[in-house]
């Protein structure tokens, strides 16, 4: 059976509070930590990017994996934050991991859903018998305009998950995606940051999509809410999220575990593929998870796996989400000016 | 600053981590050399490097060479792996005072050079301290 055979993740050290930003721009923080249920977010060092988040993730996972890397024949990772508009990603990634060169190595871009579109391609070609192990990533270092809502979640974080046809963590029981063209979110070539279309991201993007996605998944595995023990579900907020489990009745023990976002913010393409990887953190043998992720333009993709007895055998081999989220270092309104680039300095 | 095919020979040592290994005395060296630093032997075999160690001794950088600028102030540390194996990384994501003598650290990989605006960024490895728990 075809499933996960390893799964990474990583987040860097450096936090900013949701009242940090909402200080620096006259607004209340606690209203923005209730409407948007995220109390702070990560935030990327000078010499991190979506490339060295992949990596960390991709490292970890190969350890649950306890694979060969050159039995990996496919890396692809999605992310909107690539270091370089033209020249792939997923290259340096494949060759610093050794699995390189007989490899299909690809970057994949859909808004937040360019990394569970990475794992949905990796499980499709392991299972059309391609190749033995893919390995597929979301990373991401978001970006947010100063000032703009987004500024309060737009994040750094990444997971990696290698896809195979034995010695699997977890079985896929059921994939689905939905697509249709939704023009809530999007950044022009060239622009440094994105323009979203505000109240229109929630019903006709981010709702329609998810339940849609997440309701036909669960038809097509034959199983109803009560039959799923972990739901995740994307997060451009803690509130979204939230919303959408209740939506689809699902109970508060069923959804927080991998609820990320209060402690991790938006780490847009890595976003529900942590949230998975820190449900597989918990997860037990026989456990049933539903994932739903969702990219803006729009749609979403859903899988349902089942955990194995394999899961709590190589959990320890990787640091958990655990271990990184609490590792942190709170930095203040200038220092993540400086990090994310929004100060200009003298060249040098 | 590297050239573009030298930072393209480099990496073995720099996404790999590999080292050479000297075949008569055991000296291990990073990267790795031709003729071993110690017995001149020319007897080497390429070795991966454990990604753990511990600082052997170290500087802070205060007036940073031509991009590295925002990093500084910044410590560069004398690291030896667990192998014996020892070479020269900038200690990132650590607080200035957690960077001892005898601290261990574990190997991260992160962007080690950027040329400009429109230039190739270089990737390699630089060490942080491992937090106690
Ligand atoms: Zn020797």
């Amino acid at each position: 059976m075809v499933g996960i055979a390893g799964y990474g993740c990583y987040v860097p050290k450096r936090r900013i509070k949701v009242e940090e930003i909402a200080a620096q721009w006259g607004e209340d923080g606690e209203v923005m930590k209730k409407n948007l249920l995220v109390r702070e977010k990560t935030v990327p060092a000078k010499d991190e990017d979506s490339v060295t988040i992949a990596y960390e993730a991709a490292r970890n996972a190969l350890k649950r994996a306890e694979i060969d890397p050159k039995e990996i024949g496919a890396v692809y990772i999605g992310s909107e934050s690539k270091p370089y508009a033209v020249k792939p990603s997923a290259t340096i990634v494949a060759d610093a991991l050794d699995i390189t060169p007989e490899a299909h190595v690809a970057d994949y871009e859909f808004a937040c859903k360019a990394g569970s579109e990475t794992v949905f391609v990796v499980y499709g070609l392991v299972k059309a018998g391609e190749i033995k192990y893919g390995l597929g990533i979301g990373s991401d270092t978001s970006q947010g305009a100063p000032k703009d809502p987004l500024e309060y979640t737009a994040a750094a974080g990444g997971a990696a998950f290698i896809m195979g046809n034995d010695n699997v963590l977890a079985e896929v029981i059921a994939t689905y995606s939905y697509t249709t063209d939704t023009p809530d979110f999007w950044r022009r070539d060239g622009q440094p940051y994105p323009t979203h279309t505000g109240p229109f991201t929630g019903k006709p993007a981010y709702f329609h999509h998810v339940i849609n996605s997440a309701k036909k998944v669960m038809e097509i595995a034959g199983v109803t809410p009560k039959d799923i023990t972990y739901c995740v579900f994307h997060q451009p907020n803690g509130a979204f999220p939230l919303r959408a489990s209740k939506m689809l009745g699902f109970t508060k023990e069923q959804f927080e575990p991998g609820w990320v976002a209060p402690y991790i913010g938006n780490t847009y393409s890595g976003c529900s593929l942590l949230g998975l990887a820190s449900v597989l953190d918990v997860a037990k043998a026989g456990d049933t998870i539903l994932v739903t992720s969702f990219g803006s333009g729009a749609g979403s993709d859903s899988f349902i796996f089942k955990v194995t007895d394999r899961l709590e055998k190589v959990r320890n081999n990787a640091p958990l989400l655990k271990d990184y989220a609490e590792r942190k270092k709170y930095i203040n309104y200038a220092t993540y000016a400086f990090l994310r680039g929004k100060i200009k300095m003298r060249e040098g | 600053m590297l050239t573009i095919p030298r930072a393209w020979r480099e990496k073995p040592q720099r996404y790999l981590f590999k080292g050479g290994k000297c075949k008569d005395c055991g000296f291990v060296t990073y990267p790795a050399r031709k003729v071993c630093p110690k017995c001149h032997s020319e007897n080497i075999e390429t070795v991966d490097l454990p990604r753990e160690g511990k600082i052997i001794t170290y500087t802070i950088v205060y007036s940073a060479p031509e991009g590295f600028g925002d990093f500084s102030p910044y410590p560069l540390a004398i690291v030896e792996l667990t192998n014996g194996a020892r070479l020269m990384l900038q200690i990132v994501d650590t607080d200035l005072d957690k960077v001892q003598i005898g601290e261990k650290v574990n190997v991260v990989f992160r962007r080690l050079l950027v040329e400009g605006n429109a230039g190739i960024i270089i990737y390699g490895p630089k060490a942080t301290v491992v937090e106690d728990k």
